[in-house]
């Protein structure tokens, strides 16, 4: 962000943005409360926000609280990752008629509304970005997402408040965001007024902000100040000293692999539920299963793709069985795959220290600490 | 979310998920649970495909499994499947009848690449069903089997009854192929062999070092005939392995086949030994 000059917003200001975004065209979703929890949904104004809330996140654990100040972005991801919006959990590939003999099939076609995200942290950033590489850099793409992907635009947030069960600073994913967004905000600590340092990082981006700056008016809009840059680089840095926990990823690939008949699953699975939340808020999880739902009388049908879990014993069935029917073997195969093969099948580690999986584990499992017994057992 | 309801347009999904149809133009059925299905495409299109590779089949309805291609690669433009009655989208492919319509989708996955055992010995290793996603690669060597050394089919099944192919096996033999076969139980009038087929590697006539040797079948039978054939003399990587997972998608897009690192349905179902051996070894991968 050094060399970026950059731009600052006031509450009017971020108005204006969102203003704007929907001007050209997007729905604008972004954090609200619902329920006691930070969800997304389309807003068409900063007083959806979540103003002053703050939550307390540990495993098994999730509760907001009120910060006592003013902040709109002073908490970190809910349960949902933006997964669901690009990947829905429930997709229709095609539909079919029986008419006599014959079969005809229709193949669906992709809903792709044109959707700005706004808010979007670091680690759910680089989400995106790895579902980039498994969905859409493919052999054979999934062309569902690769059209709604380019239909989106990204507005990140820093994150200024990283959870009790955040570790993006161990999977170098967090918490500034560095890559990947078409503006990235940062919400500047307690001044006079309240203010949000805005960058941007595309063609895109940049466009959307000089007409924002155009058409700015009174001083909702300014030019960044060389304090207002300081004092950004200073939220990013605080936050990065406050992960609530870690994880050592050195040589983590190997170390998994290694230890495929370690003791430490079957403990885990002695806690494990097997109810399949760590996979659901797992932003980068995209296993899928299909669906044939027909009618009464089998003359129509429909395929439907739909987020699965390997937590589930139907996962692995194979006539006769299923491969893994143990707890065990299916929580090795989720964080094996999470942390291990996914380097090898992908480039990168399919965790970005989000800390869900933690959070919304009803046990409260924690993979930073069950990668930590294994590797206390290498040493 | 819909009610700013800017929609950039509907475009269709390309045709990867989606079936293309065919007919069933041909049945029969092999032994009690198990039958053979010729299929003809309604576009007139021919699919083309390599011994090893395998179809997402459809049951209109019903569902969608992976079946390896049990017929010779050239058919003229029929494709044929060997499908063992056991679930749900098998058991309504068992009971399609001549003229009906399936979905198709692929092919998909490795092939055997048989043709990369020329001018050694070929052996063929199959436990029960495993001998139908290695017929074509068999046919192939027949084809052209001046340019093969000794080929050698070894088929451990059941029981006397789930003999696959009787009739074929003894045509083989007389095409220059020797054909031990073994079962695990055996009947009263059963004069043949009974045991593992992992057994009969031993005194099946081959020259492991100039051998490529094709494995398939249960997951625990091909673990225990590849250590054996590597055992007799023949190279791990001359050693190729047929792998079996759930498969949803069938171009590694729906992480079911996931074997550690490889996605069976494009790595596989095909793989060498050596790329596998050790993970063969851990229980429930």
């Amino acid at each position: 962000m050094d060399d970026i000059r950059g731009t600052v917003l006031l509450l009017p200001g971020l108005q204006s943005l969102i203003d704007l975004l929907r001007a050209r065209g997007w729905a604008v979703v972004g954090p609200t409360v619902r329920d006691g929890v930070v969800v997304h949904a389309e807003i068409e104004s900063v007083d959806q926000l979540p103003r002053g809330v703050g939550d307390l996140q540990d495993g098994g654990s999730y509760r907001l609280r009120h910060r006592g100040d003013e902040k709109l972005f002073g908490y970190v991801g809910g349960p949902q990752g933006w997964k669901s919006l690009l990947f829905p959990s429930r997709e229709l590939m095609w539909s079919g008629r029986r008419v006599g003999t014959e079969v005809e099939v229709e193949p669906a076609v992709v809903d792709a509304p044109r959707l700005a995200l706004f808010g979007v942290r670091s680690c759910d950033l680089h989400a995106i970005g790895i579902h980039d590489q498994v969905l859409a850099k493919r052999a054979v793409p999934d062309p569902a997402y690769v059209t709604r992907r380019e239909a989106t635009f990204i507005v990140a947030v820093t994150c200024s408040d990283p959870g009790g069960t955040c570790f993006c600073v161990s999977m170098g994913t967090g918490p500034v965001p560095d890559r990947g967004f078409d503006l990235a905000l940062t919400e500047l600590p307690d001044q006079d007024v309240h203010r949000f340092l805005v960058v941007p990082g595309s063609d895109r981006g940049e466009e959307v902000l000089e007409e924002l700056t155009t058409r700015a008016e009174g001083d909702e809009v300014l030019n960044a100040a060389r304090a207002d840059r300081a004092a950004a680089r200073e939220v990013g840095a605080a936050a990065a000293q406050r992960m609530g926990r870690s994880l050592n990823t050195d040589g983590l690939r190997d170390l998994l692999y290694a230890n495929a008949a370690h003791p430490q699953w079957d403990d885990v699975a002695s806690r494990c539920l097997a109810c399949t939340n760590c996979t659901l808020v797992c932003p980068t999880c995209f296993c899928t299963s299909v669906d044939d739902v027909s009618d009464l009388t089998g003359s129509t049908t429909a395929r439907w793709r739909v987020w699965d879990s390997c937590f589930t014993n139907d996962f692995s069935y194979l006539h006769g069985g299923s491969v893994r029917p143990s707890v065990s073997s299916r929580y090795r195969q989720w964080a094996t795959h999470k942390l291990a093969s996914w380097v090898d099948q992908f480039g990168t580690s399919g965790c970005v220290g989000c800390g869900r999986c933690i959070t919304w584990c009803p046990a409260a499992i924690d993979i930073t600490a069950e990668v930590a017994a294994i590797r206390s057992g290498e040493d | 979310m819909q009610r700013l309801a800017e929609r950039q347009g509907v475009q269709p999904v390309v045709a990867a998920m989606v079936p293309r149809l065919f007919r069933l133009v041909h049945r029969r059925q092999d032994t009690a649970d198990t039958f053979t299905i010729q299929l003809k495409p309604t576009d007139g299109r021919p699919l083309g495909f390599i011994p090893g590779q395998f179809t997402m089949l459809s049951a209109f309805g019903v569902g969608e499994v992976p079946i390896s291609f049990s017929g010779a690669a050239h058919l003229g433009g029929l494709l044929q499947h060997t499908v063992r009655d056991v679930g749900a989208v098998t058991h309504a492919l068992a009971r399609a009848s001549v003229g009906e319509l399936l979905g198709l989708r692929g092919p998909y996955g490795t092939g055997w690449d048989v043709a990369d055992g020329r001018d050694g010995d070929v052996v063929f290793v199959a436990g029960g069903i495993g001998l139908a996603p290695l017929r074509p690669a068999v046919l192939e060597v027949l084809s052209h089997r001046q340019r093969y050394g000794r080929v050698v089919v070894l088929y451990g099944t059941r029981s006397p009854p789930d003999l696959l192919f009787a009739d074929e096996l003894k045509r083989w033999e007389g095409q220059g192929v020797e054909v031990l076969v073994t079962v695990d139980h055996g009947t009263p009038s059963w004069t043949g062999r009974v045991g593992r087929v992992a057994d009969l590697i031993a005194r099946a006539g081959f020259d492991p070092g100039s051998t490529l040797a094709l494995v398939c079948g249960p997951e625990i039978m091909t673990r225990f005939t590849a250590a054996a054939l590597v055992e007799r003399g023949v190279h791990p990587d001359r050693v190729r392995v047929y792998l079996e997972r759930n498969m949803r998608c069938g171009v590694g897009l729906c992480g079911h086949c996931q074997y550690r690192e490889l996605f069976v349905c494009v790595d596989g179902p095909v793989l060498p030994y050596a790329r596998v051996a050790d993970l063969l070894g851990v229980r429930e991968l």
